[in-house]
């Protein structure tokens, strides 16, 4: 089962609503609760990442009889040291994305602890791609 | 314990969700980092928060949260409100500081 959503950079009010919209699918495929909770902090992180730091993006989600694979793709800054943009802290949010409580430099970290694999690939000024797998079997 | 008791004993004002008083309240979690409460909280808590914009609606709604809590009097805009009822959170409002109203929380749920 594969669908996809559009992400807009930028679009704080709208943060959330894919990952909303997957969870709900991940529910009436029956997926254990516990594995549910896990994808939905990772992918909503994601997700963020692509309206915080991101120009524009996409949530490519692919649901297999024994993983779900969760691939988002961005055009935007990309991420100029991916080892410390994963260190728990780090953060480049601006003032006005801190205010609305973003920021911590937490969500990297988060996505790390919640999925079987992470895989993130980037090119400065062009963009950044996060793939995230986690085995429901 | 279930929220409305909540709502009761520590008199706090119900913004919205007045037909979800009924979900269970398994304690709270107290944060204004919205990456700290996806990474932290847990399933069923109330969420003590001064955030008002329209994202920790989804942050409660991914996390399951039993509610959200706004301290100091502080109030939620238009948008906040309506993306709560859609999503089924019930927000919640004190005129209290986090830490006063986490500390009643707090015994109330202990001596539960
Ligand atoms: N999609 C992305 N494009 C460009 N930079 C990114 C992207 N995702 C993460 N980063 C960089 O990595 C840093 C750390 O990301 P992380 O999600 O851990 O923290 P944050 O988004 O800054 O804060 P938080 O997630 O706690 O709200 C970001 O501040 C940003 O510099
Ligand atoms: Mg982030």
């Amino acid at each position: 089962m594969e669908f996809e959503y559009p992400i807009e950079g930028g679009d704080f009010t709208r943060a959330g609503m894919a990952s909303s919209q997957v969870k709900k699918v991940l529910k009436q495929l029956n997926i254990a609760p516990a594995i549910i909770k896990r994808i939905a902090v990772a992918m909503y992180e994601a997700e963020v990442n692509v309206v915080a730091h991101a120009f524009k993006g996409t949530m490519l989600v692919n649901i297999m009889p024994d993983k779900v694979f969760i691939k988002f793709i961005d055009e935007g800054p990309g991420i100029h040291d991916i080892d410390l943009a994963m260190q728990e802290g780090f953060s480049t949010a601006t003032e006005s994305v801190r205010q609305m409580g973003f920021g911590a430099g937490m969500g990297l970290p988060n996505i790390k602890k919640n999925v079987d694999e992470l895989q993130i690939s980037s090119v400065v000024n062009k963009g950044t791609t996060v793939e995230l797998t986690t085995y429901i079997s | 314990m279930k929220l409305t008791e909540v709502v009761n004993k520590l008199e706090l004002e119900v913004i919205c969700g007045e037909d979800l008083l009924e979900n269970t309240v398994t304690g709270g979690y107290c944060s204004d980092l919205l990456s700290d409460v996806m990474g932290n909280a847990q399933e069923g808590q109330v969420w003590l928060t001064i955030q008002v914009h329209n994202n920790i609606i989804a942050v409660a709604s991914l996390k399951e949260l039993s509610a959200i809590l706004l301290v100091k009097g502080l109030k939620p805009g238009k948008e906040t409100i309506e993306t709560a009822i859609q999503q089924g959170i019930p927000i919640l409002r004190t005129n209290e500081t986090a830490f006063e109203i986490a500390g009643r929380l707090y015994n109330l749920i202990r001596q539960s």
